[in-house]
């Protein structure tokens, strides 16, 4: 009898501590949900806002999205998000994110903004396993390499100056890494060419803009959530 | 402060110190020191977890059984983890995108549960915490030491991305040695931290034999007489 008590107590003891700290984990999760959420917000947005400057639109860049099925020029093999600068109304620019799957280490997830007339808003690194002190010098904040993109268009350069100068192309590569900056290249180009290819779903005249999304099925038009704000 | 007191700032810091001597949380340790900066944030990170935890685990020390202490520390160090994660998150927001990623990690370093059993479970909340805050600091000093050495041999430069944990304010704080320098790329990977840590170990134990060697010099020569005698 004693024995079964003893069990029980020590049960019940482990019990009282797996709930306490389930509570302490869960107070502590719902009163920083809405916070960190915002945080999130404002982090996407200042990232946003390095590509496409705040000054040159004035909608809700968080809240003009479009989700776009996985293509093979995005490297996506997943829906991925757009979100669409626009400026009284019309069309500024577009961000989306492209992934390059074929760098030193894994793929590099990139942002990619593209103004209305094809020029390259910028180009970001989201997300790389490059080699720290080599290939990491894709990331804005450890070289400027990746400004190098801003301006860039497909009339600017031919198909054969979209690549690093050692394949005969444009861009730099670094000392010792060619793989890293020639994978971004790569995608960065790919990029501009499914915006060419799809720049009626990615920035559609705006009173056409129900129709043009019914017509390419590779678009979810259930995810304009712009549309659904404004009415 | 108290001999007791001064013992424990004595075995975080050098005599038991959790990289050097313990070799608790290697996992951590050597992914993330590959820059000074990188090894001071996860230093950081840990140093606070070990200061809440052990205080905690002292708190609840008489409450628990001896069968199911270690799961109750499990328990309460995962719970505090994740409610520092959530908190820096929410209300340290720029910090905890330098210091976040590191703070996963920490839920792989034994040197928390380690303290919990071998210190706090046993010592008042006041020398727990002390004994969390001198083992935190202990490990703090061997990152960043560990990632300077790295960051300087494998780059030439000591402090680069400071503004990442201190602000606009530390951009020129970043200091090149040489000019040009080609890089050494086994310091920055793994290997180079294995190497680090290993030379670091040998340094603290050349330093403990020097000592040891003289205080034996100091203490007076036994007469050969007495020997004899004996």
């Amino acid at each position: 009898m004693n024995i079964h008590k003893q069990v029980a107590t020590t049960a019940l003891l482990l019990m009282l501590f797996a709930v306490i700290g389930a509570a302490l984990v869960g107070f502590i999760y719902d009163r920083t949900y809405d916070t960190i959420k915002k945080n999130e917000e404002l982090t996407l947005l200042r990232e946003l806002n390095h590509i496409v400057p705040a000054s040159s639109y004035d909608n809700d860049l968080l809240a003009s999205t479009l989700e776009l099925a996985a293509d093979q020029n995005l490297g996506t093999t997943e829906t991925s998000i757009a979100y669409r600068a626009k400026k009284q109304g019309k069309n500024v620019a577009v961000v989306f994110s492209a992934i390059a799957p074929n760098g030193y280490n894994g793929s590099i997830h990139l942002l990619v903004g593209i103004y209305h007339d094809g020029n390259l808003a910028g180009v970001r690194v989201v997300k790389h396993r490059e080699t720290p002190g080599l290939g990491d010098a894709i990331e804005a904040k450890r070289s400027d390499w990746i400004l190098s993109f801003t301006g860039k268009s497909l009339d600017k350069l031919t198909d054969k100056q979209w690549k690093v100068k050692r394949d005969g192309g444009e861009f730099d590569q670094f000392t010792g890494a060619t793989i890293t900056p020639r994978a971004v290249v790569k995608a960065v180009h790919a990029a501009l060419i499914y915006f060419k290819a799809n720049k009626k779903i990615l920035l559609p005249d705006d009173d056409k803009n129900k129709e043009n999304y019914e017509q390419h099925s590779d678009i979810n038009p259930g995810s304009d959530t712009e549309g659904q704000r404004s009415e | 402060m108290t001999s007791e007191q001064q013992t424990i700032v004595k075995n975080g810091l050098w005599t038991n110190n959790v990289a050097l001597v313990q070799l608790l949380g290697l996992c951590p340790l050597l992914a993330v020191t590959s820059s000074l900066i990188n090894g001071l944030g996860l230093g950081l990170a840990t140093l606070m977890t070990l200061v809440l935890s052990n205080s905690f685990v002292s708190i609840i020390r008489h409450w628990t059984r001896p069968e199911v202490r270690i799961p109750i520390f499990v328990l309460i160090i995962a719970s505090i983890v994740t409610a520092i994660e959530l908190a820096m998150n929410a209300w340290f927001h720029e910090l905890f995108l330098v210091l976040g990623i590191f703070i996963p990690l920490i839920v792989t370093n034994c040197s928390i549960i380690a303290r919990a059993e071998a210190f706090a479970s046993r010592n008042s909340v006041l020398d727990s915490a002390l004994d969390g805050f001198m083992m935190g600091l202990g490990f703090l000093l061997v990152l960043v030491l560990l990632g300077g050495l790295r960051e300087l041999i494998g780059q030439g430069t000591l402090f680069a991305n400071a503004h990442l944990m201190f602000g606009s304010a530390a951009e020129g704080l970043e200091f090149t040695l040489i000019k040009d320098y080609p890089g050494f790329l086994l310091a920055i990977l793994p290997p180079g931290a294995f190497i680090g840590l290993g030379l670091l170990i040998a340094i603290k134990n050349s330093i403990e034999k020097h000592k040891s060697k003289q205080t034996i010099r100091v203490s007076p020569p036994v007469k050969p007489a007495e020997v004899a005698v004996q």
